[in-house]
C-alpha cells in the first residue's frame, strides 16, 4: 500500500513530463493563453494610454498578417513584397489628404489635395488592387523560389519609388500633417476612438478572409498550394485563383497602410523597407500558416515583443532594436526546427 | 458510306487520335499514333516500359502539350488541349505517381473537384448537401470514411491510391483514364478498384486503363491496345491480341 505522501510525490515527479506532453500537443491553446495573459498583464501595469497604443499597432500589424497569410499560408506563395502594397496604401492616403503648406521647403512644388480620409481610402485600396493586378499578371509565370525573388524585386522597386518620386512623395523628407479620419463631420481625434476604428477595419478584414478561406474558392487555393498542375487537370485555371487572392490580399495590405498613415500622421520611406516585409513573413510563419487565428496571435506576440523589450531592465535603449530581432530570429529558427507549421498552423512550408 | 453509317461509327468511338506526336528531345515518346477508343467499354493499354503509355495519358489530359496530330472527342477536333480544358471535353484521370492534395483533409480532396470552377462564383459557394451525400457515398465505396478528417499525407500508399480513384468518381465525366491503378495495391483493394471501374461502365462511361498486370487486363478489358516505342502494335479483342505473335515478341523478346 502506497502512502498518500508517496502518491503525491510520484505525481509531482511526473508533472514536468506531463506538462511537456501537453505543451507539444496543445501548443496552440497554450500559446494563446500565454500571449493573451502577457498582453493583459502588460496593459494593466502600463496603463490605459499605453494599452491603446499597443492595441492600435496590433490592429495594423494584424491586418497585414492576415492579408499575407491568404497568399503565403493558403496559397503557398512566399511573397516578401507585401510591404510595397502597405506603402502604396499609406502614401496614397498621405498624398491625397495631407496639407503640409506650412512646412514646405523653399522652391518645393507639391500637389496639395487635402481630401478627407474616407475619400482617399477607397482610392488607396483600389490603387493597390490595380498595381497588384499588373504585378500579378507578370508574376503568374513564376512559382516557388523564383517567386520569392521577384516579390523581393517588387519590394525594392516600391521602396525606390517612395524615395525617388520626390514631387509626389517628398522622398526622404516624408509627408507630414496627415489628418485624422472624419466620420459624418466628427473627427476621430481621440486615441481610443481611433483604436475602435482600427478594430472595426481589422474585423472586416478578418471577416472577409474567413469567408474566403471557408468557401469553395479557399479550398481550391489550398489545392493550388499543394499541387498546382494536378488541380488544373480537374478544370481549375490556377493562375486566375492565384491572381485573385493576390489582388484581394494587396488591397487589404493597402488598407493597413492607409490606417498607418492617418494614425501616425506622418509617412516616410523608412516604414516600408524590405526588413518590414521579412518581419511580416516571420509573424505569419510564427503565428501559423493557413490559420487566421494564428496570424492574430502572431501579430499580438510581435507587438508585445516590440514594446516589451523596451522595459527589460539593464538593457541600454540603443540595443532594444537588435534584441528584438535576435529574439524573433531565434523563435523562427526554433519553430522551423520543431514545428514548421507555426504555432497555430495548418500547413508546413 | 452514308451519313448515317458515318454517324454510327463516330458514335461508337468516344475518342480518337489522329497521328498524334510527342517528342522529348530527339526521342519520340508517342509517334504518329492513331487509335480509337470504343464508347462505353473498358479499354486496356499495355506495352513494355517506355512504350509511351503514360505519355499518351498525359497528352490526352493536357498535362503535356501535343507536338502534332489531333484528338477527336465527339464533335471537337483538338490540336491543343490545355489541362484545365480536359473536364469540359469530358475527360478525367489518375496519375501514375499518386498526386493528392497532401496537406488538406481526405474530405476536402474530394470536395475540391466537385465545386464551382469559376474563380469568381466559387467565392460565394460552400460545400452543399448534395456534395456531402456524394462524398459520403464515395468514401464508403473506397473504404476511407473513417479517415475522412485525416490529411491525405497521413494515409498509407494503398489508401492514397484509393483516394485518388475516389477523386475520379467525384468527377462527372464521360471518359476516365487510369494510369496504373492496380500497381502496389493489396488484393482486396484491387477488387475495390475493379468494382468501381465496372460500376462506371454500367453507368455508360468509358474507361481507359494502363496496366502491367495481364491477369487483370484479361479479366477486365473489353478492348486492348498494345503500344511499343510510341507506336500502335496491335489492337482488338484481348484474347485475340494477346495471342498475336508480334505482341508476344514485344513482351518476351526474341
Amino acid at each position: 500500500m502506497q502512502t498518500r505522501q508517496q502518491q503525491i510525490s510520484q505525481g509531482l515527479a511526473r508533472l514536468p513530463q506531463m506538462l511537456l506532453f501537453s505543451l507539444r500537443n496543445h501548443l496552440e491553446i497554450w500559446a494563446t493563453i500565454i500571449v493573451v495573459l502577457a498582453a493583459a498583464s502588460f496593459m494593466l501595469t502600463r496603463g490605459m494610454g499605453f494599452s491603446i497604443t499597443l492595441m492600435t499597432v496590433f490592429a495594423i500589424w494584424a491586418m497585414l498578417a492576415v492579408s499575407l497569410n491568404l497568399v503565403l499560408g493558403y496559397t503557398g506563395l512566399l511573397s516578401v513584397g507585401h510591404v510595397g502594397f502597405y506603402g502604396i496604401g499609406a502614401y496614397t492616403v498621405a498624398v491625397l489628404t495631407a496639407n503640409p503648406r506650412q512646412e514646405l521647403l523653399e522652391g518645393e512644388i507639391i500637389q496639395i489635395f487635402a481630401w478627407p480620409f474616407f475619400a482617399a481610402l477607397p482610392v488607396a485600396v483600389t490603387l493597390c488592387g490595380v498595381v497588384a493586378l499588373v504585378v500579378g499578371v507578370a508574376f503568374s509565370r513564376f512559382r516557388d523560389d523564383v517567386y520569392v525573388l521577384v516579390s523581393f524585386g517588387f519590394a525594392i522597386i516600391a521602396y525606390n519609388v517612395f524615395v525617388n518620386w520626390q514631387w509626389v512623395t517628398r522622398g526622404p523628407f516624408g509627408i507630414h500633417q496627415i489628418p485624422k479620419p472624419v466620420i459624418f463631420g466628427y473627427t476621430v481625434k481621440d486615441d481610443l476612438e481611433f483604436l475602435l476604428l482600427a478594430l472595426v477595419f481589422l474585423a472586416i478584414i478578418v471577416g472577409i478572409s474567413w469567408l474566403i478561406v471557408t468557401s469553395s474558392f479557399g479550398r481550391v487555393l489550398k489545392a493550388v498550394r499543394e499541387d498546382e498542375d494536378a488541380i488544373e487537370v480537374f478544370g481549375y485555371r490556377s493562375s486566375r485563383y492565384k491572381l485573385a487572392i493576390w489582388v484581394i490580399s494587396a488591397m487589404m495590405a493597402g488598407l493597413a497602410g492607409a490606417m498607418l498613415a492617418t494614425y501616425t500622421s506622418f509617412v516616410d520611406p523608412n516604414s516600408f523597407i524590405l526588413l518590414e516585409s521579412i518581419l511580416l513573413v516571420a509573424i505569419v510563419i510564427l503565428g501559423g500558416l493557413a490559420s487566421i487565428w494564428g496570424s492574430l496571435l502572431g501579430a499580438l506576440a510581435f507587438v508585445l515583443l516590440e514594446e516589451g523589450v523596451r522595459f527589460v531592465p539593464f538593457l541600454p535603449p540603443e540595443h532594444v532594436g537588435q534584441v528584438r530581432q535576435i529574439i524573433l530570429g531565434t523563435l523562427l529558427v526554433l519553430l522551423m526546427l520543431f514545428r514548421p507549421q507555426g504555432v497555430a498552423g495548418r500547413f508546413k512550408l | 458510306m452514308t451519313t448515317s453509317e458515318r454517324r454510327s461509327i463516330e458514335s461508337s468511338f468516344v475518342l480518337q487520335t489522329l497521328d498524334i506526336e510527342k517528342h522529348f528531345g530527339g526521342v519520340s515518346a508517342v509517334d504518329r499514333l492513331s487509335i480509337s477508343i470504343p464508347r462505353g467499354l473498358i479499354t486496356a493499354i499495355i506495352g513494355p516500359n517506355g512504350s509511351g503509355k503514360s505519355t499518351l495519358i498525359n497528352v490526352l489530359s493536357g498535362t503535356l502539350p501535343l507536338d502534332g496530330g489531333m484528338v477527336v472527342v465527339g464533335p471537337k477536333r483538338l490540336r491543343l488541349i490545355r489541362p484545365y480544358d480536359s473536364p469540359s471535353i469530358g475527360l478525367t484521370r489518375t496519375f501514375q505517381d499518386v498526386r493528392l492534395f497532401e496537406q488538406i483533409s481526405v474530405l476536402d480532396n474530394l470536395y475540391v473537384v466537385m465545386t464551382e470552377r469559376s474563380s469568381l462564383l466559387s467565392l460565394f459557394q460552400r460545400a452543399r448537401k448534395e456534395h456531402r451525400e456524394r462524398v459520403e457515398r464515395i468514401l464508403h465505396v473506397v473504404g476511407l470514411w473513417e479517415k475522412r478528417n485525416d490529411l491525405a499525407e497521413e494515409l498509407s500508399y494503398g489508401q492514397r491510391k484509393l483516394l485518388e480513384v475516389g477523386r475520379l468518381m467525384a468527377m462527372n465525366t464521360q471518359i476516365y483514364l487510369f494510369d496504373e491503378p492496380f500497381a502496389g495495391l493489396a488484393l482486396h483493394m484491387i477488387e475495390v478498384v475493379k468494382g468501381i471501374m465496372r460500376e462506371l461502365q454500367e453507368n455508360g462511361r468509358t474507361i481507359i486503363f494502363v496496366s502491367h498486370n495481364m491477369g487483370i487486363v484479361r479479366e477486365l478489358s473489353d478492348y486492348l491496345i498494345v503500344m511499343d516505342s510510341g507506336r500502335l502494335l496491335a489492337r482488338g479483342q484481348p484474347d485475340r491480341v494477346l495471342n498475336d505473335p508480334a505482341v508476344i515478341e514485344a513482351y518476351l523478346g526474341n
